[in-house]
């Protein structure tokens, strides 16, 4: 660090630190919190649905007026939460491919972040793609945001989820049609380092979802 | 902005490393490392679930052990919390203490009026 050498101009900062990638960990700070009192909100409801569909377990008459199965399909959402946990590893790559651009040993697909970003755009895109299958499928058994409490918890929790994604996608495709009209260069790591904490952070929640809202039964 | 606004900072007095210039991350190596141990704890985790392991009471502590081994890699490896500066780690694991406390004191409250 003490050779460390910076020769871009910045706003002086009391704290060193630039303030964008301060802002964005507070913004990420103050979604943890918004995320967790949409989880709470989730767990305090647990079980407590009157009438069907259930997460986890079927419902028969005459609790229920017919069959019907449990209603989470693990093995689908198991594939998107792959797929969501790859797209940070190709946002990583995006990073470093901008940080380290025109040096040795960056050239090809390694370099490229052109690549990277749009494979992690893509990546994210294919999670809202599951996403939109599994909330299409629910409503077709018979659970929307108005049955029960399950479905309004769940959908609420994942809807915003799902936005977040979608902003990100978005701000992703942003980064990467900046990358083809002028491209992006080490100059522009900070910009690209701040998309990729959002991007990760969306990863965390979706880690965290996973495990509370489909695995445990 | 005018050009007294900026500076260029030249000397080590300034923390760099977190300005956007000057970066230790892990290597590309290490990230397909990272990649492949969170592949492998969510199989353990989609695993688990079908397992008879999944009736037991320790099924739950071993999913959120996962869960929260998975969320700490992610955070200290690809979000490069365990490299940055520790305002950055301030500021992010001080609102998480948070709201892990409201969520277990939510779950605590509501538990105890329900009687569940």
């Amino acid at each position: 660090m003490a050779t460390a050498v910076a020769t871009h101009a910045h706003p002086p900062t009391s704290t060193g630190l630039d303030h964008r990638k301060i802002a964005i960990w507070a913004f990420i700070g103050s979604e943890c919190m918004l995320f967790a009192s949409l989880i709470s909100t989730y767990l305090i409801y647990k079980g407590r649905s009157i009438v069907g569909p259930f997460p986890h377990e079927a419902c028969d008459p005459p609790r229920c007026a017919t069959h019907l199965n449990a209603i989470l399909n693990i093995p689908v959402t198991s594939q998107s939460t792959f797929v969501l946990l790859m797209s940070s590893l190709f946002m990583v790559l995006a990073l470093e491919a901008v940080e380290n651009k025109g040096k040795p040993g960056y050239s090809g697909i390694r370099g490229s972040s052109k690549f990277w970003l749009m494979a992690t755009a893509i990546a994210g895109a294919t999670f809202l793609g599951y996403q939109a299958f599994e909330f299409t499928s629910f409503v077709h058994e018979g659970l929307t945001i108005r049955t029960n409490l399950f479905g309004s918890s769940f959908f609420t929790l994942t809807g915003f989820h799902g936005a977040h994604v979608t902003a990100g996608v978005l701000w992703l495709l942003t980064l990467f049609a900046i990358d083809v009209r002028r491209g992006l260069g080490p100059k522009d790591a900070l910009l690209v380092d701040i998309s990729a904490l959002y991007w990760h952070f969306v990863d965390v929640v979706w880690i965290a979802i996973f495990t509370l809202v489909y695995l445990i039964k | 902005m005018s050009n007294d606004d900026t500076f260029t900072h030249t000397n080590a007095d300034v923390d760099v490393h977190a300005m956007g210039e000057v970066h230790e991350h892990p290597t590309w190596k290490e990230y397909k490392w990272v990649a492949l141990i969170l592949t492998v704890i969510t199989i353990a985790e989609v695993w688990v679930y079908y397992t008879p392991f999944s009736k037991t009471p320790l099924f739950v502590p071993t999913l959120l052990i996962m869960s929260v081994a998975k969320f700490t890699i992610v955070v200290m490896f690809y979000m490069h919390l365990k490299y940055d500066h520790k305002i950055f780690r301030a500021l992010f694991t001080g609102p998480l203490t948070i709201a892990m406390a409201t969520l277990i004191s939510l779950l605590f409250l509501f538990a105890k009026f329900s009687g569940k």
